[in-house]
């Protein structure tokens, strides 16, 4: 599990890193989009892996903390999620914003000159 | 008294409840909008004025000791979320209320109506600088700097035109690819030492093994390139004189205060991480050098810049470097100097900004950028005049007068020369740079003091060039200028003023921050009062 997990990181961090260094105002926002999954998954990651074990007290389980997954990391992510969520939609207006004033969508406001 | 314990959480929440307040009116009810946002700043000031003089020990303070702690839903330290107050923060907190004050009377003169939403985003800004200033938990520490950021990237749009989009744009994406590693160092170090609670960490830090050691190295590094991205450090603020330069000069003028946050949090991370030993970027050589290479970088940028408001934006990033190159400093005893320089170069730079905009009013750029917003958002036939320029008012008397005296003045204060606070601050700095070789090798003072005073003949040269284009230029109209623009500039102004022939009992109370604030036992036991005493040894 743990090495799915560590690809699948890996993947989406490689991949976003890749596309945010684009000069496409569009394939910056997606590249920021996997590295947000990216970091969202390392997040749930530091709780350690756990199959079957829930965050939430559950009164049938008891108390016993062995039986429960950490709940912090979790609340984190949730966090991280619609703060991410927020300023994604906050830069595809600011990049629509861009596209109508410059009429174009290179990241600079223009585009580069062709050798 | 009993309400009084509940001060620290009013720098959060006036301003949150005045950002939902103000979002009620229609925008077109300006004096009622206007009065909620003064009156929220104000309260925000007065409570911070509370917190300073009780942290210091002048007002009898609502809780036993120097450092304030106050527990959201009295939940206690470890579990719960904690607000710290002591005397940095309360210091940080007043200077945001302070800047915060004057930049918004001054942009209700005019800058407020260059567009929407103006107000809400100011007030939501200052609650997560407040917030920022005040937490004690890594991951709000987080959730406030993406407030303040939040805020920031509506206020640098603010007045649109392609230019603040285009500065606007680069400014985000730098922003949120920071706030993605802050998010990888934040669940590194909990997933270390399982703790978001900046005391307990202090704490755990030092029983972690040596591969957790490592791991938690790795996480704080990555903090630490986080809060050196926000402070403008080199080379990670290639985005901020564009940026700064590009915004309406009201929010540049707040945004002098955003790059002190990232210096803030550093200072913060360093002294409770000290006696563990912090790694690089907290601390030492790296950080000495950095700050170094910050101020020559920030310098030759202002030499290079054309227009004025580019040279403000690099010197930010000089005062952002010195501050650097201060904590980097062997031994602590450049805190207190550094907090000085802070506290004078914040409100410098803060007048600066607006006072170039009216210096400038009625030359073309800015005319023609400013009419450009004005056209996009349809004010112009609410407002009755033909051209937003001559909205004025009453015209102030020799305001060339008044606006060459300022200019001067944030020369004066900027690059460090008798009689402001700026010659002061960089004095006590190099003063007290000198004082230390015993303990640091007398190269590092001797660099430190000539990067300080090559900076500032650098600041000089520059601004006295633009200085001469801008005000000796017999072709242009006398800019006119409202009272409630000229006000707050000439306040800030004045306040540097106080600071420098006050100097001596300022300085102290600096001292007396950096003295507690390297006392990072004083900190966990303050906010851990149970565990505290258990782990000092």
């Amino acid at each position: 599990m743990e090495i799915v997990l560590a690809l699948a990181i890996g993947t989406l961090a490689g991949s976003g890193i890749y596309l945010l260094l684009r000069p496409r105002t569009f394939q910056v926002i997606m590249g920021l989009s996997l590295l947000g999954y990216a970091v969202n998954l390392f997040i749930f990651g530091m709780g350690r892996l756990r199959s079957g074990a829930p965050p939430v007290i559950d009164p049938a389980r008891g108390a016993d903390p062995a039986l429960y997954t950490d709940p912090v990391p979790q609340a984190l992510v949730l966090t991280a999620i619609v703060i991410g969520f927020a300023t994604t939609a906050l830069f595809l207006v600011v990049l629509m914003a861009s596209r109508g004033l410059n009429g174009t969508d290179h990241v600079d406001g223009r585009e580069a000159e062709k050798q | 008294m009993n309400w009084l314990q509940h001060l620290p959480i009013l720098p959060v929440l006036v301003p949150l409840l005045a950002a939902a307040l103000l979002l009620l009116p229609s925008e077109t009810r300006r004096r009622r909008r206007a009065a909620m946002a003064l009156a929220a700043t104000v309260v925000q000031l007065v409570v911070a004025v509370v917190l300073l003089a009780m942290t210091d020990g002048r007002v009898p303070p609502a809780w036993g000791g120097e450092i304030g702690v106050y527990a959201l839903g009295n939940w206690p330290a470890p579990f719960g979320i904690v607000l710290v107050v002591d005397r940095l923060a309360a210091i940080m907190l007043t200077l945001t209320a302070v800047l915060a004050l004057a930049t918004l009377v001054y942009s209700l003169a005019r800058w407020e109506r260059a567009g929407s939403h103006y107000l809400p985003l100011f007030q939501l800004l200052l609650m997560g600088l407040n917030g920022a200033f005040l937490t004690g938990d890594l991951f709000n520490l987080f959730v406030f700097f993406e407030v303040l950021l939040a805020a920031s990237y509506g206020l640098v749009l603010h007045g649109s035109g392609a230019t603040r989009v285009k500065a606007g744009m680069h400014y985000i994406a730098v922003n949120l690819v920071a706030s993605l590693i802050f998010l990888i160092a934040a669940a590194l170090i909990y997933g270390v030492t399982g703790t978001l609670n900046m005391a307990e960490l202090a704490q755990r830090v030092a029983r972690l093994d040596a591969d957790g050691r490592t791991l938690f190295d790795v996480g704080a590094v990555l903090l630490g390139v986080v809060f050196l991205v926000k402070a403008g450090a080199w080379p990670l603020n290639f985005w901020l004189p564009r940026a700064y330069g590009a915004a309406a000069p009201p929010v540049a003028g707040v945004f002098a205060i955003l790059t002190k946050v990232g210096v803030y949090a550093l200072l913060r991370f360093a002294t409770l991480l000290q006696d563990t030993g912090a790694p690089a970027p907290f601390g030492g050589d790296w950080l000495f050098y950095t700050g170094l290479v910050t101020i020559a970088a920030g310098s030759v940028g202002v030499l290079g810049a054309q227009r004025l408001s580019q040279v403000a934006g690099f010197l930010v990033i000089v005062s952002s470097g010195t501050l650097l190159a201060a904590f980097g400093f062997a031994g602590t005893t450049l805190t207190g100097p550094a907090l000085y320089y802070l506290v004078s170069s914040v409100l410098a730079s803060g007048a600066f900004f607006m006072v170039i905009e009216m210096a400038e009013r009625d030359r073309k750029a800015s005319a023609d950028l400013l009419a450009v917003s004005f056209e996009a958002f349809g004010l112009q036939e609410k407002d009755s005049t033909e051209h937003p320029d001559e909205m004025g008012g009453v015209a102030i008397p020799a305001a060339m007068a008044f606006l060459g005296l300022v200019f001067f003045a944030c020369v004066l204060l900027l690059t460090g020369l008798p009689p402001f606070s700026g010659f002061v601050g960089k004095f006590a700095l190099i003063a007290a740079a000198i004082a230390v070789p015993p303990q640091a090798p007398l190269l590092h003072a001797g660099l430190f003091g000539a990067a300080l005073l090559l900076s500032g003949l650098a600041g000089m040269i520059a601004l006295s060039r633009l200085g001469i284009r801008v005000f000796w230029d017999s072709a242009r109209p006398t800019p006119r200028l409202q009272w409630i623009e000229a006000g707050p500039v000439a306040v800030l102004v004045l306040l540097c003023l106080v600071l420098a022939l006050d100097a001596g009992q300022s300085m102290a109370y600096f001292h007396a921050a950096a003295h507690s604030l390297h006392d990072a036992q004083a900190y966990v036991s303050a906010v851990l009062p149970v565990a505290g005493a258990g782990v000092a040894e």
